[in-house]
């Protein structure tokens, strides 16, 4: 009898211990969204921008489980807002593929005009694309591409390849700039086995190839800032010598700033890449190792909201000469420096 | 009642009635024999940079927070548990605190938040499992997936970057060119070591450990000690937070990210016996240290991640391997309740 009380008291202990938990975050939690200030989409082109014929646009994404994929979810969010035309569905973002399967198949027979998926895994989300331009909805696949073309109408998305090249291309040209000769050269990666993690390291290994260069110590972190900050202090112990440092991302970027913070050195440059607002900032400021960013922006999915728009409503972009919306469209890696910086706040991101 | 467990137990050096004047533990010659292997072999690689005062103070820096964690888990896996939970609740008081920091919240009130959220964790954790029934294994993989949400939910899934400069250059010191995180992590080692073979807290872990049905007989308080064992552990999780949020000047909630993985490695390679029972803190701390600078060898030439992990696998069924042939040799297993160190006897 005793023992039961026990248990029972034990439990309530428990359950009120993780009650007091959680009324705590309510009282301490910060409002993520109220320090993000959206991109938003052009206001479109000439006839563009009037309003046109209503169209519901369905949107599906992973949960926004770091910086660059809440602000995805925000842009295509604030995007939608931005078009009195507009009408968006939008679902609970999940990294469970079978939910976001059946959350495809619900927006399909919740019978909207076009369809904007970011899928989890591309490949595994292939047969709901697939199912949706079957029943003749148009897919904007954003991002992560399905196996085949005939899963999407048009896809949008970044170029992990040019931003290796593009990181690269101005690591080495601004050691020419310094006279630097025989640079050490570090790279900081993120996930070695994703793709999208190799694609950069080859653009950027081409790119200093390409300039007589060659990569020196590299790791592999893992897109968080405490992986950043381990394998960047290892990198360093290793790497007395060291003239520039490429870091694939800005979310783990934070962390190898203060790695290298930790290092008192001041020998070498830093360039990061996404471009997060933290990056852009400290760029701005121009007093510590960063240097400049190449972008893999969450503007993409402002920029898939206008694209599904127009396809509801028929229209191509309006500066093209092609009546329709191209099938294809790859963002551009652009590198941000504090000379253009102030021009590229706008599409910043909060890691 | 009598509590006849809090006699000092035998002694490895008093096996067979003959009581040795050093013991000498076999097992933690070879662990301490494979350090300073590694060590070796960085250095014949890397004759420059690697046995460098400043690349030994970075190691030992990236070691201190896995290092305090090992030391909770060391505690709850020698009372014949298991602590999955202890990366999401370095993610969780990490969070809290940063997120109290960018309330303008000053350097204490962060540390204590963030000793009194793994605390609180942890003593839920301890709880549940001891006087709620509910196992080990359960229970932290419930608080693992919790704690994470909360952490994730009071984040909102962002990097939160301290800007508090008290706090940073506090924790990014160093006193006597040691490190202030290495210091805590020597700290936590030295009262977690004595608390384990020093006192009758840490004679009664072994007991719960080595049979927790005899424990209760001889007439040690299970449930509550198997409670405070948890918290111990959770405690060390806020530690290590701090020493997280002071590393990276951010929390997130992907801090601690399988903290729960390396800190098991390091608690079973170092000698720790998974059923409970016995264990050892210095085997523990040895543990760490190997990961550490494999890790720190494996960056320094430039060596693949994958190849990495491999090593890192082969270390840790090398080393139960030979923990189970030495064992094989002596013939018998030790007494459950026998702590690896000799005690005293001291009571407290």
């Amino acid at each position: 009898m005793t023992r039961t009380n026990l248990a029972r008291r034990g439990f309530l202990f428990g359950a009120a211990g993780l009650g007091a938990g959680a009324v705590l975050v309510g009282c301490t939690s910060n409002e993520p969204e109220a320090q993000n200030t959206p991109q938003q989409a052009g206001n479109g082109q000439g006839a563009n921008s009037e309003p046109g014929q209503p169209v519901t646009i369905g949107f599906s994404a992973p949960a926004a489980d770091h910086g660059w994929m809440a602000a995805m979810t925000i842009n295509a969010r604030a995007s939608a807002e931005q078009f009195s035309d507009v009408t968006l569905n939008a679902t609970e973002g999940t990294n469970d593929v079978n939910q976001q399967i059946a959350q495809v198949e619900q927006l399909i027979n919740a019978g909207v005009d076009v369809l904007v998926i970011l899928p989890f895994d591309g490949k595994a989300l292939t047969s709901a694309g697939r199912q949706a331009m079957d029943a003749g909805i148009p897919v904007v696949n954003v991002d992560r591409v399905f196996d085949t073309p005939l899963a999407y109408r048009t896809w949008i998305g970044g170029d992990n390849y040019r931003m290796g090249v593009n990181a690269g291309n101005y690591i080495a040209t601004e050691l020419k700039r310094q006279n630097v000769n025989n640079p050490v050269i570090g790279e900081v990666a993120g996930i070695d086995s994703l793709p999208l993690t190799q694609e950069r390291s080859q653009g950027f290994k081409d790119a200093l190839e390409q300039q007589g260069f060659s990569v020196g110590p590299r790791v592999a972190a893992e897109f968080t800032p405490e992986s950043g900050e381990r394998q960047t202090s290892n990198l360093l112990q290793g790497a007395q010598n060291l003239h520039a440092l490429w870091n694939h991302d800005d979310d783990q970027g934070v962390g190898v700033v203060a790695a290298i913070e930790s290092s008192g050195r001041s020998d070498f440059f830093m360039v990061g890449g996404a471009g997060s607002r933290n990056m852009m900032t400290l760029i701005k400021e121009d007093s510590g190792p960063v240097k400049a960013t190449v972008l893999y922006s969450p503007s993409m999915a402002s920029s898939a909201i206008a694209m599904a728009r127009l396809l509801g409503q028929d229209k191509g972009l309006a500066d093209l000469a092609e009546h329709e919306i191209p099938a294809e469209v790859t963002t551009y890696s652009a590198v941000v420096t504090k000379e253009n910086v102030d021009s590229y706040m706008d599409v910043g991101f909060d890691s | 009642m009598t509590k006849a467990l809090d006699r000092s137990p035998v002694s490895p050096a008093e096996e067979g009635g003959k009581r040795r004047s050093f013991p000498v533990d076999v097992r933690l010659l070879g662990l301490g024999g494979v350090l300073l292997l590694l060590c070796l072999i960085g250095f014949i690689t890397q004759p420059d940079t690697f046995l460098t005062q400043e690349n030994i103070s970075t190691m030992l820096r990236l070691a201190a927070a896995i290092g305090v964690v090992s030391v909770g888990m060391t505690f709850v896996i020698i009372a014949g548990g298991i602590d999955l939970s202890v990366g999401s609740m370095v993610a969780l008081s990490s969070v809290w605190m940063t997120t109290l920091a960018t309330q303008s919240y000053g350097p204490v009130v962060m540390v204590l938040c963030a000793l009194l959220v793994g605390l609180g964790c942890g003593l839920v954790n301890g709880v549940l499992v001891s006087y709620g029934k509910v196992v080990p294994f359960i229970m932290t993989l419930a608080m693992m997936a919790s704690a994470k949400g909360l952490a994730e939910r009071l984040s909102g899934r962002r990097t939160q970057v301290v800007t508090e400069s008290g706090f940073t250059s506090f924790f990014r010191a160093s006193f006597l060119g040691i490190p202030v995180l290495v210091i805590m992590l020597a700290m936590v080692f030295v009262v977690g070591w004595i608390v384990l073979n020093r006192t009758t807290f840490g004679r009664r872990t072994y007991a719960i450990g080595g049979n927790s049905e005899a424990a209760r007989l001889s007439g040690i308080n299970v449930k509550l000690h198997t409670a405070l064992v948890y918290g111990i552990s959770g405690l060390c999780c806020g530690i290590a937070a701090t020493m997280v949020v002071a590393r990276t000047t951010s929390g997130a909630s992907t801090n601690g990210l399988f903290y729960e993985l390396d800190a098991i490695a390091a608690v079973v390679i170092g000698g720790t016996l998974l059923s409970g029972g016995r264990g050892s803190l210095i085997g523990t701390l040895i543990g760490v240290l190997i990961f550490t600078v494999l890790n720190s060898i494996f960056t320094q030439n430039n060596l693949d991640t994958d190849i990495q992990n491999i090593a890192k696998g082969a270390i840790i069924v090398g080393a139960v391997l030979l923990q189970h042939t030495a064992r094989q040799r002596k013939g018998k297993p030790r007494a459950p309740s026998e702590p690896d160190t000799q005690p005293t006897g001291s009571q407290s």
